[in-house]
This record gives C-alpha cells, structure tokens and sequence, in this order.
C-alpha cells in the first residue's frame, strides 16, 4: 500500500512534457502533412473499433431488411423494375446524344469528354467532431482512394477524400465551413464558388455581383474548374437570395442536391487514373495534379 | 461514437472525458497522465480533429485530478458532478481554442458547451455504473 500523502515530483515536469508535445502536434498538424502518414497507421489501429462501434446500425439494417413482408418486397421490386425501365429508355437516347456529342467534338476539334469510373463505398456510422462536416467511408488506399477523390452520392455531389489509410478514409463534405468547390450555374453559365455553412442543408455562392442574373430554383453544378472535381455533377438548387444594400454582393444561399446526412452508400469517382491513362488532351489534365489542400 | 440524430449531435456528451475522468479519479495509479493522452490521441484520429487537441484536454484534466483525487473522491455525488462539470468545461474550451487557431469555429461557441451540461446530469450514473463495474473486478 503506498502513502496516503505520497506526491511524487514527476506529475509537473510530465504535464509540462505532455503539454508541450500536444501543442507541437497540433501545430505540425496545422502547418505540414508530415503527420499524415503517422495519422493514418493509427487510424488503421483503431479500424476494428470503428468496425465494433458500426455493427449495432449494421446489425438494426439487416434485421429491417429481413423483417420486411412479401408484399413489401414486390412492391420494391416493381417501383425498381418501371424505375429500370425509365432509366433504360433514357439510356438509349443518351447513348445517341454521347455519339452525335462525340462527333460535333471531333468536328470542332475539342477534346472528349472523359467517362469516369466509379468505386462504390459504404459510410461507417460514427460520430465525429460534431462541428465538422466529415464522414468516414469504408474504402482505403487498399482500394485505390486517393487524397482529393471526389465523394458523390446518387444525386449529387457529397464531397472530397481529405485523408486516407489502408482500410478507411475521411470525406470533407461541401457543407463544411473550410470547403468550397468551384460551382456554374446550368441555366447561364454564370461561374461562382460554393462554399459550406457548417450546416448540412445549406452552401452559400460567393463573389455573384447584385445584379448577377441568379434565380431561386436555379441548378448549379460543378464547373471542374478547381481541378479536384469534375465537371457537370450537380452540386446544389439555390433557394434563397438576399440583396443587402451595403454589401457589393449578393448573398445567395442553395440547398446541396446530395443527401448530405441521409446517405448510406457513397460513390467514389476515380478521376486520375482515367487521366493518366487517357491520350486526350483534356483542359482539365493539366490541372489535375493532386491539390490536396485547395480546400483549407 | 455512437451515432445519433442530426439534432442531437452537438448536445452529444463527451463520453470518453467522463469515463477518463473517472478512472483518473477512482484509479489514479493505473490511469496515469501518459495513458490519457494516448486516449486522446485515438479520440482526435477518430474524429478528425488536429492531432493533439483532445490529448492536450485530457492531460489538464488528468493532472487536476491526480493531484486533488483524494478531495474529489469523497465528495459527496452532486458536488463531484459540478466538479466534473468544471472539468469538461476547461477541457472544452481548450478544444475551442485549438478549433480557433486554426479558424475552424463553430457558429455557435455556446452551444459547444452543451455536452458539458449534459456531463453533469449524466456523472452520476456513470460514477455508479463505473463503480460497480469496478468493484466485480475489483480494480484498485
């Protein structure tokens, strides 16, 4: 049994020692990526925690799943096969357009377009900062992801892969206040940038003058100008508009397409192997060296 | 790291600081400093935050216990909640301020302290529960 009144004279010199190391993390953290590597060895390391923490949705889906009735089940399978059938009549006549696109790009000399792969990830279902807009995906540099990888979901665009590990990566969601991706609107053109709230509903345009000719329910997407996303996803539906006579600009608000917080399931778009491997000489090529920190 | 519902996630309670708290508090010989800084480490990996930030928060509040564990474990239950209370809330604002340095405030800096709230209505259980858990094993 030790002494009741026992003090021993390392706790300063250790909390001082701890202090010292943390700050320095944080700002090596901050300033450079050298952490980046020892960052992702650990969050290797707690994988299986992570794996533990997301069996109890895992478990509740499959139960769901299996709970479901019979007539519950044709009728997702008959809203899926008309849904399929809608899809395949579109396919047809976007397979002309593709081709006649094709054509009139030859005709005007331009580059092709590029068709991008895609890598189907499912979303671990754990709580991070709650002040951040960051999911975790389960794809890692095992499966090819790459720092910069651009996160779509069905309807639009979610966001960007901001860290990776052998199992797992972080996701940076356009709605996050130190994200902002390069936006155009469909209807004219007009160029901007999206920026995050912080709130998971709402992107707001920067840099659009107070007379830009901007509508509530005009569609934006993505113009591929930063070089991380591609070009023509849809990003976001303006719905709100302010004027505030003192500002030089307007303030205008969108709701992001993509269903931020309600995805399970999240495509993974590999834009740069198709490049490297690609002979075109696309606008974006050179522009696509793997910007990492475009974002902060 | 439970995941819960869009609205309730920044009222979530730091789960991790309140169990740290109390193993520094119960078993400060086993629970050291170095170990609480390892936790925080792991808790700044799984949430993405900048290294160090929930480590540096952790330590502070493990040092204020180990040297006044002796005070804290006799108090009686709701004078200790109010002193974990405190705990959580320097341990917060530590966070905040590392969020702040590096400009990734949130909008609304009050609310950042709700989970503190909720520590404090949620210390007892915790002690109660971490108590018998540590009495079947008897863990000194």
């Amino acid at each position: 049994m030790e002494s009741l009144f026992q003090r021993s004279a390392g706790y300063n010199l250790k909390l001082a020692f701890l202090c010292i190391l943390s700050i320095t993390l944080m700002t090596v953290d901050h300033r450079f990526n050298h952490l980046r590597f020892i960052r992702s060895l650990l969050s290797d390391a707690i994988y299986p925690i992570e794996y533990l923490v997301n069996i109890p949705s895992t478990v509740m889906d499959t139960v769901a799943e299996n709970a479901k009735t019979q007539t519950m089940l044709r009728h997702q399978v008959e809203r899926l096969q008309s849904e399929n059938q809608a899809f395949k009549v579109q396919q047809q006549r976007m397979d002309m357009l593709i081709a006649e696109n094709k054509r009139l790009r030859q005709l005007l000399g331009s580059a092709e377009r590029l068709q991008h792969q895609v890598l189907i990830a499912e979303l671990l279902s754990i709580d991070l900062d709650p002040f951040r807009q960051q999911v975790r995906v389960n794809k890692g540099t095992s499966s090819g992801v790459y720092i910069g990888q651009p996160v779509i979901d069905a309807s639009g665009i979610m966001g960007q892969i901001t860290e990776v590990s052998s199992l797992s990566s972080m996701a940076l969601l356009i709605s996050d206040p130190s994200h902002a991706i390069p936006v155009e609107l469909v209807r004219n053109g007009l160029r901007s940038i999206a920026e995050g709230t912080g709130q998971s509903d709402q992107l707001s345009l920067l840099y659009l003058p107070q007379n830009a000719d901007v509508r509530v329910g005009d569609r934006i997407i993505s113009s591929g100008l930063g070089g991380i996303f591609p070009r023509g996803y849809p990003v976001a539906v303006i719905h709100e508009i302010q004027y505030p006579p003192a500002q030089p600009f307007a303030m205008v608000y969108a709701r992001p397409t993509a269903l931020l917080d309600r995805s399970r399931e999240v495509l993974l778009i590999a834009v740069q192997k198709k490049l490297s491997a690609a002979e075109t000489e696309s606008p974006e090529k050179t522009r696509l060296a793997p910007k990492v920190d475009a974002v902060d | 790291m439970l995941p819960l519902p869009d609205w309730a996630r920044p009222f979530r309670p730091d789960w991790v600081t309140l169990v740290a708290i109390y193993w520094a508090m119960a078993t400060p010989r086993l629970f050291g400093m170095a170990f609480a800084w390892i936790v925080g480490l792991i808790l700044d990996v799984s949430q993405g935050t900048l290294l160090g930030q929930h480590a540096l928060g952790l330590v502070l509040i493990t040092y204020i216990i180990t040297l006044q564990y002796q005070r804290i474990r006799i108090a009686p239950l709701g004078q200790q909640a109010l002193i974990v209370t405190a705990l959580l809330i320097l341990k917060q604002t530590i966070v905040l301020w590392a969020n702040g340095l590096v400009n990734r405030l949130p909008e609304h800096p009050l609310i950042f302290y709700a989970p503190c709230l909720f520590g404090l209505f949620l210390w007892p259980w915790i002690f109660i529960i971490l108590r018998d858990i540590r009495r079947r094993f008897s863990i000194t």
